[in-house]
């Protein structure tokens, strides 16, 4: 196809290499490797702000009204003596949401490994646009600054829980962080938007046009199809948040009533006329659903391609696994009505959500039998990232199974904004998430730095990790189906749950611990990139193209030719070969068949 | 006291990881590692791998014995809950079946084919006689659920009003409830927040000239005569609310702009539920726990002993006292109701001026 043509094109570029300064070569970089690099820093620097919050509000949670020399240290003037303020409260739970779905969980797990892998793995010398790539990292951390300076705005940041519904989030009557914090909130997310747009633009072009010669679409390593998926979801449902944050930015400040009516604050009618919250919701949702899978298509990506790698063993039903992909893709936009079931929409409507959502558990059902196929009869190498991965699809199921649940509109009555439904989202999409991520840097560390992350100090952070998110999100189900609602300040205002107070206590013990345990992380990542033990050019043994790129990295990623493909990407423990591996550039043998899948 | 102990168990910790991390550091000094797995480190995760397995199952067995008794799956208030609760129990038990079995399979695998030098791992690409399986029964299954469910969804949101409906308004306002009765002519009369006439204390903003007005009853408690069907039709003057009513499995938003309505028929009274033998030991059990902490409790004026109540509670974010937006619920014998509605102010008579 053309893209070899193109290839060629770039070889000859190649040869001339360009001066790079340091700013040209860290900051202002085109190159997707260091821009990989700095998404990835800038959402590890944002999930530990993401992650001090909730162990912050676990704590209020746990010892409601208490003095605390955390919150009086942290949280200044909103702790008088120590003891939290309810409208930080709010605040901490809204800006916790939003910095771990948006910063964390999207710019940080898709726009870091999107970038390291899409050319790395599909065979490219760079992403189809660098400057658009260097432009979308930067709104990204524009974006990231403007957020956490809304943090120190007077009247506080914006507390209307990351969903902002309006009238909440539109009147600063009704509450102190819907004036400034909720512009610099509307404003953060809409630079934001734009950036995802930019990212996600670049990889879908990227996926299509520069592929190698060989790389057929059926070639391609499950982490590709999951980005390429992803992206293309991003710019269908992320558009319609920006116009649902734009429509609300008029309605704040330009006194329109897209989504305000009738409404009585402060002792004063306001003029809105005609709008409804209800249309907010949906527009919301129409992103914020399939936001839930644009963070969770990398996770799986990742981890199917760690499964395969560590099982040595080729993926269970390849075909199954796109396909399943492609499902969840497509369900993914037509679910979103399932977060308002109660909102006073039509019921019928509610049905047809009902319906539509419990069909994603067919896909999800064939992907964790798959994944779990695919270690059935391995050679299980247990490097951390594949216990990274194997917790992936344990949190997944856990996570997945109360899903049923939550989508059946009959049964979301009594649970809906439950605790319940906190156990149930952090599970499934929000450890999971971040276990794929995990897994991802423990994996791919030796191809962003050169070094390798400690093994011990990985073992011990996932057993850690892995104790406490169970310990913290498994007896939550519980305290939900006793009826407690999330994002109360305290409960000590109802005897009626004075019963789950102790279950609370248990809770935030297991929060602090699994959350002073990143620690260790945090200084294995950060001790490594400097005195990690180099690594090898293919540690894993793995048959992905990126292992044929050299160590150091250099632009253009491959010294001389692009390699080309003559397989798909899992060929582990082939028979017929000596190696368990077979790169994907390595011919076929005369009479080796490609087991198709 | 407890926050400042928290810290310095926590500074604790911090140390002991940073002890932890030097003496890995130390251990690995000298020695060829790769950081790559070898068979030692294989063998170690693998039994680790079934001890997590247990984990899980202790962690289930733990949270039923000590929060099983929380759940709200029996003892609902509403002639629509023993079905839905029906349909919950049937789910979890599915989902406790699946839980177990999976996660069994996946440690198991796990530990069983840990790696070791040497052995081949079995190439097996595809199956598709397996993957069917596994598409088809969450199917069966989930038609199942689905039919099911939406049987339960529709028998409950598609209230017929009929003569014998009564119907009452909830009003939400940032931070507290209120309930309309329609009184006699069992119509409620309109009402538009920008009516609203505090100095008339007019506060849900009924419109005075509409005779059906006249004769609606405005309260903070909401008393309901048991085995009459009620609808609630729901408005809020300023952001969104939710009408949460968990021992009634009832639950609607209420959205400025617009009237939302659920309806149920409450089957249990307020006394009748507090002699339930499973509300009286949860009742116990708080109480014990309440006394347990009776200063702090005295300290911010609530009563010490706690007595059992159906609550309506708020259950979407509304802002600073979202926390304690609640009201409480009584179900009463219709005499009861009666008298008790009697000696309500109607609206027209709670005017002033």
């Amino acid at each position: 196809m053309s893209a070899h043509a193109d290839t060629h094109a770039h070889d000859d570029d190649h040869g001339h290499h360009h001066k790079e300064t340091f700013v040209t070569k860290y900051i202002f970089s085109q190159d997707h490797k260091m821009i990989a690099k700095q998404y990835l820093v800038t959402g590890t620097i944002m999930g530990v702000i993401g992650v001090l919050m909730s162990m912050m509000m676990r704590m209020q949670i746990a010892w409601p009204e208490e003095p605390n020399v955390l919150f009086e240290a942290l949280l200044g003037k909103w702790a008088p003596d120590g003891v939290m303020d309810a409208d930080i409260y709010l605040a901490l739970v809204t800006i916790h949401g939003t910095i771990m779905v948006f910063f964390v969980l999207t710019a940080g797990l898709s726009g870091t490994f999107s970038n390291l892998l899409i050319p790395l793995q599909i065979g490219a010398r760079d992403m189809a646009s660098g400057f658009l790539n260097m432009v979308s990292y930067w709104l990204f951390f524009v974006s990231s600054v403007i957020m956490v300076i809304s943090l120190f705005v007077e009247a506080g940041p914006a507390a209307a829980g990351w969903t902002i519904y309006p009238p909440l989030s539109a009147l600063p009557m009704a509450q102190g962080g819907s004036g400034m914090g909720m512009t610099l909130w509307l404003v953060s997310m809409a630079i934001f938007i734009a950036s995802s747009l930019l990212g996600s633009l670049n990889y879908i072009v990227t996926v299509i046009n520069l592929r190698t010669k060989g790389m057929s679409m059926t070639r391609l390593p499950l982490t590709i199809w999951a980005f390429f998926v992803t992206a293309i979801i991003g710019v269908i449902s992320f558009p319609v948040l920006l116009s649902a944050a734009l429509l609300l930015i008029m309605d704040r400040s330009f006194g329109t009533s897209f989504f305000l009516s009738d409404i009585f604050i402060q002792g004063e009618v306001l003029h809105y006329q005609g709008g409804s919250p209800v249309l907010f919701e949906h527009l919301f949702w129409f992103l914020g659903h399939p936001e839930v899978y644009i963070v969770i298509l990398p996770a799986m990506g990742l981890v199917s391609e760690i499964m395969a790698s560590n099982s040595r063993k080729p993926i269970f039903g390849y075909r199954a696994m796109i396909m399943s992909i492609l499902a969840i893709a497509f369900l993914s936009t037509i679910v979103w009505g399932h977060h308002m079931f109660i909102s006073g929409m039509n019921p019928f409507l509610g049905s047809v959500f009902t319906f539509t959502t419990l069909l994603i558990a067919i896909p999800s059902a064939v992907k964790a039998f798959n994944w779990i196929t695919t270690i059935w009869k391995g050679n299980i190498q247990m490097n951390p990232a594949m216990l990274f991965s194997i917790g992936f699809v344990s949190t997944f199921i856990t996570g997945g199974l109360t899903g049923i649940i939550l989508g059946d509109s009959a049964l979301d009555i009594n649970v809906h904004d439950t605790y319940f439904v906190v156990a149930h989202f952090h599970l499934v999409m929000g450890i999971s998430a971040l276990y794929g991520m995990f897994a991802g840097i423990y994996h791919w560390f030796p191809k962003m730095y050169g070094r390798m992350l400690n093994k011990n100090l990985g073992y011990l952070h996932f057993w850690v990790t892995a104790i406490c998110a169970y310990g913290v999100f498994f007896p939550m189900h519980f305290i939900g189906m006793a009826g407690l609602p999330r994002r109360y300040y305290t409960n000590s205002n109802f005897p009626l749950f004075d019963d789950t107070a102790n279950a609370n206590v248990v809770i935030t013990m297991f929060a602090i611990i699994g959350g002073l345990f990143q620690l260790v992380y945090l200084w294995n990542f950060f001790h490594s990139i400097f005195y990690g033990k180099k690594s090898e050019q293919n540690p894993w043994r793995s048959t992905t193209l990126e292992w044929t790129a050299p160590v150091k990295h250099i632009h253009g990623n491959w010294e001389g030719d692009i390699p080309h493909v003559y397989r798909w990407p899992y060929d582990y423990s082939k028979p017929g070969h000596d190696d368990d591996f077979v790169p994907q550039n390595v011919p076929m043998k005369e009479g080796e068949e490609e087991l198709h899948h | 006291m407890t926050a400042f102990l928290t810290i310095i168990i926590l500074l604790f910790i911090a140390v002991a990881i940073w002890q932890m991390v030097k003496i890995f550091d130390l251990a690995q000094v000298g020695t060829s590692n790769s950081q790559v797995a070898t068979d030692k480190d294989n063998t170690l995760n693998a039994y680790l791998m079934m001890g997590f397995l247990i984990f899980i199952y202790a962690i289930t067995i733990a949270s039923f014995w000590y929060l099983g008794d929380l759940p709200l799956m029996s003892n609902s208030a509403s002639e629509h809950g023993p079905g839905l609760d029906n349909l919950m129990v049937i789910s979890m038990a599915l989902i406790f079946v699946v839980q177990t079995f999976t996660q069994f399979l996946l440690h198991y695998f796990a530990y069983k084919y840990k790696g070791e030098k040497g052995k081949q791992a079995l190439y097996y690409a595809d199956n598709n006689t397996l993957e069917a399986i596994w598409t088809f029964i969450p199917v069966v299954v989930l038609a199942g659920l689905i039919i099911y469910g939406l049987f339960t969804w529709t028998s409950i949101m598609n209230v017929e009003e009929t003569e014998d409906t009564m119907v009452i308004e909830l009003y939400a306002q940032q931070f507290n409830w209120k309930a309309r009765y329609s009184g006699d002519d069992n119509t409620l009369g309109m009402a538009n927040v920008r009516l609203i006439d505090i100095d008339r204390a007019n506060i849900l903003g009924l419109d005075e000239s509409d005779p059906n007005a006249q004769d609606d009853i405005i309260t903070t408690e909401l008393h309901l005569p048991v085995g009459v069907p009620v609808l609630f039709k729901m408005r809020s003057q300023d952001v969104l609310h939710s009408a949460y009513m968990p021992h009634f499995r009832a639950q609607m938003n209420c959205v400025p702009g617009m009237i939302t309505q659920f309806g149920f028929t409450p089957s249990v009274t307020t006394a009748d539920m507090r002699l339930n033998p499973d509300i009286v030991e949860k009742v116990a059990n708080i109480n014990a726990l309440r006394q347990e902490n009776k200063e702090d409790i005295e300290a911010k004026g609530q009563e010490v002993l706690y007595e059992f109540d159906y609550l309506l509670l708020c259950n979407k974010i509304c802002g600073k006292s979202h926390y304690n937006m609640q009201m409480k619920i009584i179900v009463e014998t219709q005499e009861e109701y009666d008298a008790w509605i009697a000696e309500q102010t109607t609206f027209k008579n709670s005017l002033t001026n």
